[in-house]
């Protein structure tokens, strides 16, 4: 064959570098989703075994009230956690709500140019604190607070939200920031010819356009509380019981992970249990997932 | 006509107050801010010195230092990066370059956000059955890093698809033109185009990765053993470099001896560690900011 056409038909050097360039890149992607799909499996097996190999009904496991997994007959009820987690989000979302609006606001609609030099930098460091240092903070200044103010040990829920209130507001800040910058400027100006305030304007068009965004971030911020796991659990107490107070020792799904894995033996009940509860927490992140997917589907179609 | 005076005159007031409520709030939060960073600060600066720098952790006395646990977290800050950086580089660059618009690539880009979104505890508890008992790396720095890896993948990988997104398309097709591949045209022309915007990404996820603490407990472990610095053989468990050896970090520390309190001088070695943990955030901050300052005005040559 003429060597002009044999090197036509051949696979070029630049051809075969571009199906190995695209192989590598891939080979990455496959990698992190192998890596989901593995966190997502082992941690489905281990938590499944407490109900499959164990024999606890799962009825027991949601809705009891009694978490001694060591003692005879145990009794592994994760609704003291799982309703310690609960309240302590969902409190400390809404204490962090109206000051992320707030802030969002000024900085998009009342004064850019300060908001931008001060806020938006504070914002960037508060995300950039790690939470052991708010879990200090926390353990230095607002137990004692708290303590001072409502007596008891000062451990607790308040204390768990007061912490985590200063870890979700950069968050739900930011992207509250975000959902109003990307209401149109021609909503504002209609509104303001059409005579009304600039307050007006904020609260009657901008707030309700951005919306959807808005509810994104309290999830988002939600479900980075519920994850949340040092800062919490060296502020609440640790006490697998229900919570009945504000102010008095509670625990949440995290924190009971974080001292239990380490003191018991894999394979047993105890451990199964406690990988339940990692389960639990598993599927709550996925849940949270669904909710901002949800909500972004539903503003998406208006 | 009076009433219709009263009532814009309300709502002017109204408008007036929520003005001034709006900037309470904006000065609210900075002084929460600086209230934290100057307590930090002013209770824990006192207790650095170069002893407290540089010396060994008492398990049970007053007095220790944090010297093996500053270098475990810059030590495994390195690994990590190490190998995280290639991989999310790749990633990166394949969700932004090759990635067509269809269900595989929408499948790829939920499982991210559900990495992104997943407790770092559990990414913990992951890597302590995966790779310190299934892998039998026991408690070691690699075990950490390697949890690290997966804590930071997705920062990273959506970091840098969205600085190869800001590249624009005719540097792709000047380079396709000029007869280079595609994947050459990536490397050699879209990454260092868009460098700048991936390595101030990476520095921001570094300081991320820094404070991380929850998903080292049951990975990197919670002791710091003795290390050796003029041991330079890497497989040697007693040698600073070293991979496989526990390796307790800052942050860990910092969480350990809040949650034993079996060292009597407790609140004042985790303050002074937190001053150095919010000192090197900072910085790495600071760094970032600097970086990008610096990029902006040389490729746009306006001071911002």
């Amino acid at each position: 064959m003429d060597p002009i056409k044999e090197s036509l038909l051949k696979t070029s050097r630049k051809a075969k570098q571009e199906k190995i360039g695209k192989l590598v890149t891939f080979l990455c992607i496959l990698l992190i989703m192998v890596m989901v799909v593995a966190i997502i499996l082992f941690v489905s097996l281990k938590g499944l075994a407490t109900f499959v190999v164990n024999h606890v009904s799962p009825f027991d496991f949601f809705f009891g009230v009694n978490w001694n997994p060591s003692a005879k007959p145990p009794q592994v009820g994760a609704l003291p956690m799982f309703l310690g987690s609960f309240i302590v989000t969902v409190l400390a979302a809404i204490i962090a709500t109206p000051f992320a609006i707030g802030a969002a606001t000024f900085m998009t609609e009342i004064a850019p140019r300060t908001g931008k030099k001060f806020l938006q930098p504070v914002m960037e460091l508060l995300v950039g604190i790690p939470s052991v240092v708010y879990g200090f903070v926390g353990l230095a200044v607002f137990v004692p607070i708290t303590r001072h103010l409502f007596g008891g040990s000062g451990f607790g829920i308040f204390t768990a939200t007061l912490v985590l209130f200063l870890m979700v507001l950069p968050t739900i800040t930011s992207m509250t920031t975000d959902a109003l910058n990307s209401v149109p400027r021609n909503y504002r100006e209609s509104s303001l010819a059409l005579g009304a305030t600039q307050f007006q304007t904020i609260y009657k068009v901008v707030w309700r356009a951005a919306t959807p965004g808005i509810m994104t971030a309290v999830v988002f911020g939600m479900s980075r509380a519920f994850g949340e796991a040092l800062a919490v659990q060296m502020v609440i107490g640790n006490a697998a019981l229900m919570p009945t107070s504000l102010t008095s020792p509670a625990a949440t799904l995290t924190s009971i992970l974080t001292m239990g894995i380490g003191n018991s033996v894999s394979g047993t009940l105890e451990n199964n249990a406690i990988w339940s509860l990692a389960l639990l927490l598993l599927l709550m992140s996925l849940v949270f997932n669904l909710l901002v997917r949800w909500i972004g589907k539903r503003s998406s179609l208006k | 006509m009076n009433y219709k005076y009263s009532k814009t005159r309300r709502t002017q007031l109204i408008d007036r107050l929520a003005y001034k409520v709006f900037y309470v709030i904006a000065i609210l939060i900075v002084l929460i801010l600086a209230a934290l960073l100057i307590y930090i600060l002013v209770t824990g600066l006192p207790h650095i010195s170069w002893h407290f720098l540089t010396g060994k952790s008492k398990p049970f006395q007053a007095g220790g230092g944090i010297g093996i646990q500053l270098f475990n977290s810059f030590y495994l800050l390195i690994l990590t990066m190490l190998i995280s950086v290639p991989i999310s580089l790749g990633a990166g660059i394949w969700l932004s370059e090759y990635a067509k618009k269809n269900r595989l690539t929408n499948l790829i880009r939920t499982t991210i956000e559900i990495l992104s979104s997943l407790p770092s505890v559990v990414v913990g508890l992951f890597g302590f059955i995966l790779f310190v008992l299934q892998f039998n790396l026991g408690f070691s720095l690699l075990s950490g890093a390697l949890a690290l890896t997966i804590f930071s993948l997705p920062l990273l990988t959506t970091n840098v698809e969205n600085a190869l997104q800001t590249v624009h398309f005719t540097q792709r097709e000047a380079g396709l033109a000029l007869g280079l591949s595609r994947i050459e045209t990536v490397l050699k022309i879209v990454v260092p185009a868009a460098l700048p915007n991936i390595v101030t990404g990476m520095i921001l996820a570094a300081g991320r990765v820094f404070g991380e603490a929850a998903a080292l407990i049951y990975t990197a472990g919670q002791s710091a053993p003795a290390i050796s610095f003029s041991n330079w053989n890497i497989f040697d468990l007693s040698s600073f470099l070293s991979p496989f050896r526990p390796a307790e970090t800052l942050a860990v520390h910092i969480w350990k001896v809040n949650s034993e309190g079996l060292i009597p001088d407790a609140s004042s070695v985790s303050a002074g560690a937190s001053a150095v943990l919010i000192i090197a955030v900072l910085l790495f901050n600071f760094i970032a900011r600097y970086l990008s300052n610096r990029i902006y005005q040389h490729m746009t040559g306006v001071k911002s």
